[in-house]
């Protein structure tokens, strides 16, 4: 990476990065998974002075991943403050499953939080930690008790102190700006990258979660950059004739598949990235483009319209086979595998329009998981437990989100303007 | 997609028929192809400044008609295509002629063809179309005797709507490619 940082363009990112922190987005479950268990969020004791609310934190992380659905504070009789205190009857009369009770304490700065997670139907207490935090870091804190009380019960890691970073635009025509961002997984702490007068597209994480990659047109070419997060410091990686476009970095981190058209039609390349070298990787005179790596890294998956219309393959790195992957539909783009590298999401073109679709690739079933206005963008959650993804919603453009296995759905919606290509981080810790 | 792979070579074949019926026509078709181009309300984004660029390079003997409509860049800089399709409409070959013909008296201006889609399917594939559509501009460009170096193209997708809504009038006025000069 030496290469890279003799040449990152520091100076160009002070025109561009803004300190000023973006609307947040807000969470709208917009369809609860009717097998979620149900768990109950007891309120934090000695918690009502601290400027975040954990319990309520934690208890919308469980609702949004569509495993839980937690009880609503109205209906708790009892608010515990730890597992000594808990009936257990009275919380499977509300057919509670689980129950997670906990206290907060002061010592000059740092706050801790005590958490205790109870199983209801066992009667015995699955989990107990002391979290300390600052008062700015109490939303990380929440999220992290999120992580080990869904590890906890679904054996699945948890997903919930991550990222995402995504593209928002305002305004129409010439007037038009665009921005990238990044924010919590759920919408809140959201912070502006980069800021530009031309359009910003196709944000990927690298695999560390220190860099993103994009597509910016801020000098009336497109271009691909690498931006570190922390420090806003980037270069910029392409900027050959035609399409620079679709930047997927490697799982290992050193290429970054992306497609050009520098030969002529869009083709798919993977660039050493330390040493700049690119090798085309697909031949045909049609569009190819969107590469999406596999987790073991010795395949992509990309959209080509060789066919007739826009279909999913899969390139063997190694052999340079390619293998058409689906055949439903007339329209099937932009696919991401799942972790487990057996699943893949895309978008499909259906009766309900542009729609995420899941497909298995043993089997080759493709079943359609969302009902939205046009959705496009898929990005997988680093745990392959929800799929996140741009939609519409009454004129603009928002974020949506939906459980992989299609039950539970929910929007994040802006303040203001169109947001959109959401891409979930790596796993941060 | 299929259907505009075999298209292409005929939109090709059939421009090169107008070309040929051009030349035999004379200059008074020219003056009518600019008076074409002139006179749709789409030329509204033409600045007076860029219609005056170019005047300078006007110096031969031809007649000053002729010598007016090839230094003035062609007002109308937007042609508009069908859904999934870079097909160029026959409506607007009179336009892209004009184009062409500016582009041929003045071999040191060049031009950007700023391709764009609606917003319907993928970004990134959408650029790709994009380009596909500025390409087929930048083809029939050629083949009236522009030169490749004159014209680049630069796709947007679906980055740069100019209208917003989801329905077929908006979609429409944004599946375009526009001559930035």
């Amino acid at each position: 990476m030496n290469v890279l940082k003799t040449t990152w363009l520091a100076a160009l990112l002070m025109l561009f990065t803004s300190l000023a922190q973006a609307a947040d987005l807000t969470i709208e479950i917009t369809r609860g998974n009717d097998r979620a268990t149900p768990i109950a969020v007891v309120p934090f004791a000695d918690g009502d002075d601290l400027p975040q609310d954990i319990a309520q934190i934690v208890s919308d992380d469980l609702q949004r991943s569509g495993y839980f659905e937690p009880l609503e504070r109205g209906a708790m009789f009892a608010r515990p403050a730890s597992s000594e205190k808990v009936r257990y009857g009275d919380w499977r009369a509300l057919d509670v499953r689980y129950l997670v009770a906990g206290r907060i304490s002061r010592e000059g700065e740092e706050i801790s939080i005590r958490y205790e997670l109870m199983d209801v139907t066992g009667e015995h207490r699955l989990l107990g930690e002391t979290v300390t935090a600052s008062r700015q870091e109490l939303r990380d804190a929440a999220h992290y008790l999120s992580d080990q009380i869904f590890e906890e019960i679904t054996d699945i890691r948890g997903a919930f102190s991550t990222r995402i970073a995504y593209v928002t635009s305002s305004g129409i025509g010439d007037d038009t700006h665009y921005a990238l961002h990044v924010a919590d997984a759920d919408g809140r702490n959201s912070q502006q990258i980069l800021a530009s007068d031309e359009p910003i597209m196709s944000p990927a994480w690298s695999p560390d979660g220190g860099k993103l990659a994009y597509v910016s047109f801020e000098t009336e070419r497109p271009a691909i950059y690498i931006q570190e997060v922390a420090s806003g410091r980037r270069v910029r990686a392409t900027a050959f004739e035609g399409l620079n476009s679709a930047p997927a970095w490697s799982p290992d981190g050193r290429r970054l598949a992306m497609a050009l058209s520098k030969d002529g039609q869009p083709e798919i390349y993977v660039m050493d990235i330390a040493s700049r070298d690119i090798q085309r990787v697909t031949r045909n005179p049609s569009i190819d483009t969107e590469p999406a790596w596999s987790p073991d890294g010795r395949s992509l998956l990309f959209t080509s319209d060789r066919s007739g219309g826009p279909q999913i393959y899969r390139l063997d790195l190694a052999s340079g086979e390619e293998q058409r992957l689906t055949f439903t539909g007339n329209y099937n783009a932009r696919a991401r595998f799942a972790p487990d590298g057996e699943t893949i999401f895309l978008i499909h073109r259906g009766n309900g329009g542009f729609q995420l679709a899941r497909q298995d690739l043993e089997s080759g079933r493709l079943v359609v998981l969302s009902d939205m206005g046009q959705v496009e963008s898929p990005s997988v959650a680093p745990n392959g437990t929800m799929v996140i993804f741009a939609t519409q919603q009454g004129g603009n453009g928002v974020l949506g989100g939906v459980s992989a296995d299609g039950r539970a759905s929910f929007r994040l919606p802006a303040a203001q303007g169109d947001v959109r290509e959401p891409a979930w981080s790596p796993f941060l810790n | 997609m299929q259907l505009t792979r075999y298209a292409r070579p005929l939109a090709l074949v059939l421009s090169l028929a107008f070309v040929a019926g051009c030349s035999s026509t004379g200059g008074g078709q020219a003056g009518d192809l600019t008076g074409i181009a002139g006179g749709s309300d789409r030329g509204a984004d033409a600045t007076s400044g860029a219609e005056g660029r170019g005047v300078g390079s006007v110096s031969d003997g031809r007649a000053g008609q002729m010598a007016d409509a090839d230094s003035r860049i062609p007002q109308v800089r937007t042609l508009y295509f069908e859904y999934d399709s870079d097909v160029i409409r026959s409506e607007f070959e009179p336009m892209l002629t004009a184009h062409a013909r500016f582009l041929r008296a003045n071999p040191n201006t060049s031009v950007v063809l700023q391709g764009h889609t609606d917003e319907r399917g993928t970004r990134e594939y959408n650029l790709a179309l994009g380009e596909r559509r500025a390409g087929a501009v930048e083809r029939y460009l050629n083949v009236q005797g522009v030169s490749p170096s004159q014209v680049e193209v630069v796709s947007y997708g679906e980055e740069r709507p100019v209208a917003r809504g989801q329905n077929e009038q908006a979609y429409a006025q944004n599946r375009r490619v526009v001559f930035a000069y």
